[in-house]
């Protein structure tokens, strides 16, 4: 069973602009939100073993625990470098967590963004990451050192699909699913070459689609994104809709909201 | 003198329905007497109309009543009338013969909705512990012994709604449309592709080799992709050309990015059925990684139903290509069952055969650069299909820009 990391919205706000969806006329309705939370997280509980981190009243964002960092190889986590100030005070909170739970923490170097699993994702045979909007090329060439294993650069160009996990996500270790807008041209053809490849069209793109959690032959993806739905029940996997509204008018969904510590 | 009594009933008056149907009585020669007519009292009350139909033989009452059922004419309150099959493969004599418009059958005195129906087949009528089930059969499922509906008493058929003023087709009528807005087109086309997705029903593509000739292919791989295309009937040669292109860079030797025909450039086509066939086949191609794009390789990842059927000037085949027409119009059969809405694009044989096999509310559409495709297509009884006159490439560029989004 696969184990994830997850934090309560206790918390949870939208006090800052970061990103090309965080605007401070348009607030989270924040019990909605703890509503949303608390769904996907009775879902992920039901098919993966869920560790919690204690939200942490300075940090808007801290629910957002993919961008904690990314699990290196057992017990060996490497933490993220932030790109803007207003994230950074989550780095030492995620920092404790790890060391008291028995993980040895890595830290990229000062002038090295780098936001964990939000840009670094799982590929099977290889590791897929984006750069350009927040992680920066310097952290992939390190990420790829820890994990011993390589670990393939995507160019992200279009600022509302500013980390790899809102523009694509790993289907099996063959199959990505992906929104083409989202990549560069050479992107694309990377992404072609080695794997088998699914689109999501624009529409459900920005409804989040690609920020889906993949857990065995479930597809916990953001609701409204029917087309994909009705592709992957197709291929006979079980998708389960969650409401997401309140995270995505911070630019995040339901990977977003999960890290994975074992797969 | 033989007679038959009908009755009409809904905006019969409205819709001309009337007029059309004592039109075409007279036009096939058989007289009629009108027995009782009651007018609704308003716009949405409808009316109500009972004829007698007087021929002087009961062939021509038939003909007639066949005729008039398309329009909607319900013949009597008499049971349909069954009759063995003689032989396996033969219906009896004075079979019905069905059109591809919803239809029922009456038996002891319900109407029972025929099944999977399509047009130039039989209605096969069987008993089971629920009760009594019609089905539409193609003649080779006949077995003797089976019960097939005789004659057309106790045979109703629904005509096809009429379109209405506010449908987004409506500004193309059944017309082959030239000169119409081509752009306009292709997004009333994606509202039906997206509504009958919405609706869970499937989207049915037919595709000719063009569509790879014309570079149109990675459009065509786009909507795939994206979930767009339930199932894909084409033939042997729209496969070989795609994973030609894939595995060469050429289409029929032509290399795509040039337009330049290759040196031994035709040789590539049957030494990339050569390599699908020692794969043993397209998935398995897929799966050992031989084949790595293209439309054929996209309908494997996406999960879509393909049904490639032969013919007798295919090379090779392919091993996916079923090259008994009888089995491969039964794969079709089968694969069409859901199906919300049909795209034929750039194939003539291929259209009519799946044409011949959709039930008339399956909205269908007709993409071909030459209108006689579309033409031959609506001459065969396809009325629901729309004719759009176009190159498939801008039409499947323009389609896969609505559905997709625009890059």
């Amino acid at each position: 069973m696969a184990r994830v990391l997850m934090c309560p919205p206790d918390h949870y706000d939208l006090r800052y602009e970061i990103n090309a969806w965080m605007h401070l006329e348009n607030k989270p309705d924040l019990p909605l939100a703890v509503q949303q939370w608390q769904r996907l997280y009775e879902q992920v509980q039901r098919l993966a073993q869920v560790e919690l981190v204690s939200p942490a009243p300075e940090c808007p964002d801290m629910v957002f625990t993919a961008n904690a960092g990314l699990i290196v190889g057992e017990k060996r986590v490497l933490l993220s470098r932030f790109r803007h100030p207003e994230r950074q005070p989550e780095e030492p909170h995620f920092r404790r967590w790890f060391e008291e739970h028995g993980y040895t923490v890595y830290t990229m170097p000062e002038d090295c963004p780098f936001e964990g699993e939000g840009d670094i994702l799982w590929a099977g045979e290889r590791y897929l990451a984006g750069y350009r909007k927040r992680t920066e090329m310097c952290a992939h060439r390190i990420a790829a050192e820890y994990l011993q294993h390589e670990v393939l650069s995507l160019e992200l160009v279009d600022d509302r699909w500013y980390h790899l996990d809102t523009a694509l996500f790993v289907l099996d270790e063959h199959t990505v699913v992906y929104y083409p807008g989202a990549f560069d041209p050479y992107a694309r053809r990377v992404i072609e070459e080695h794997y088998n490849t699914l689109y999501v069209i624009q529409e459900e793109a920005l409804r989040f689609a690609c920020n889906s959690v993949v857990l065995g032959n479930t597809v916990l993806m953001p609701e409204g994104c029917w087309l994909l739905k009705s592709l992957l029940e197709r291929k006979g996997y079980e998708v389960i809709p969650v409401p997401m509204t309140e995270f995505i008018k911070s630019g995040g969904a339901c990977k977003c909201l999960v890290m994975f510590l074992e797969r | 003198m033989h007679t038959e009594l009908i009755t009409l009933e809904g905006h019969i008056i409205d819709s001309l329905t009337l007029s059309k149907i004592l039109d075409i009585l007279v036009a096939a020669g058989v007289d009629y007497e009108i027995r009782s007519f009651r007018i609704g009292k308003s716009h949405d009350e409808p009316s109500h109309a009972e004829i007698l139909v007087i021929a002087p033989d009961e062939q021509s009452l038939q003909r007639a009543l066949h005729e008039v059922q398309q329009h909607g004419a319900v013949i009597s309150q008499e049971d349909a009338n069954l009759q063995p099959a003689p032989q396996d493969g033969v219906f009896p004599e004075g079979f019905y013969s069905t059109t591809n418009l919803e239809t029922f059958v009456r038996i002891e005195d319900t109407w029972i909705p025929v099944e999977r129906i399509e047009m130039d087949c039989g209605i096969r009528v069987t008993r089971n512990e629920t009760g009594w089930r019609a089905e539409c059969v193609p003649l080779h499922w006949a077995r003797q012994g089976d019960l097939f509906v005789v004659g057309s008493a106790g045979v109703r058929v629904t005509p096809m709604p009429r379109r209405e003023a506010e449908s987004v087709f409506h500004f193309m009528g059944s017309e082959v449309s030239i000169e119409k807005p081509k752009t306009r087109i292709v997004q009333a086309v994606a509202r039906a592709v997206r509504e009958t997705k919405l609706k869970g029903q499937k989207v049915l593509f037919v595709g000719g080799p063009a569509i790879v000739h014309t570079g149109a292919a990675p459009y065509l791989e786009r909507l795939i992709r994206s979930g767009w295309i339930d199932v894909l009937f084409a033939g042997n040669a729209l496969a070989t050309h795609d994973i030609e292109r894939v595995l060469y860079g050429t289409s029929l030797g032509v290399a795509l990015e040039t337009g330049v025909p290759e040196t031994h450039g035709h040789e590539h086509h049957l030494r990339a059925i050569n390599t699908i066939r020692a794969a043993g086949g397209i998935r398995q191609a897929v799966e050992k990684g031989i084949l790595k794009g293209g439309i054929m390789h996209a309908c494997v990842v996406a999960g879509v139903k393909v049904v490639l059927a032969g013919s007798i000037r295919d090379d090779g085949p392919l091993p996916d290509v079923i090259t008994d027409t009888v089995r491969a119009q039964d794969a079709m059969r089968e694969a069409v069952q859901g199906v919300g809405v049909a795209l034929m694009v750039a194939t003539t044989l291929h259209s009519i055969a799946t044409g011949n096999l959709l039930p008339a509310s399956v909205t269908t559409f007709c993409i071909d650069a030459n209108a006689d495709t579309v033409i031959k297509l609506t001459d065969r009884g396809s009325h629901q299909a729309f004719g759009i006159v176009t190159d498939c490439a801008f039409f499947l560029k323009e389609l896969a820009g609505e559905l997709c989004g625009k890059e």
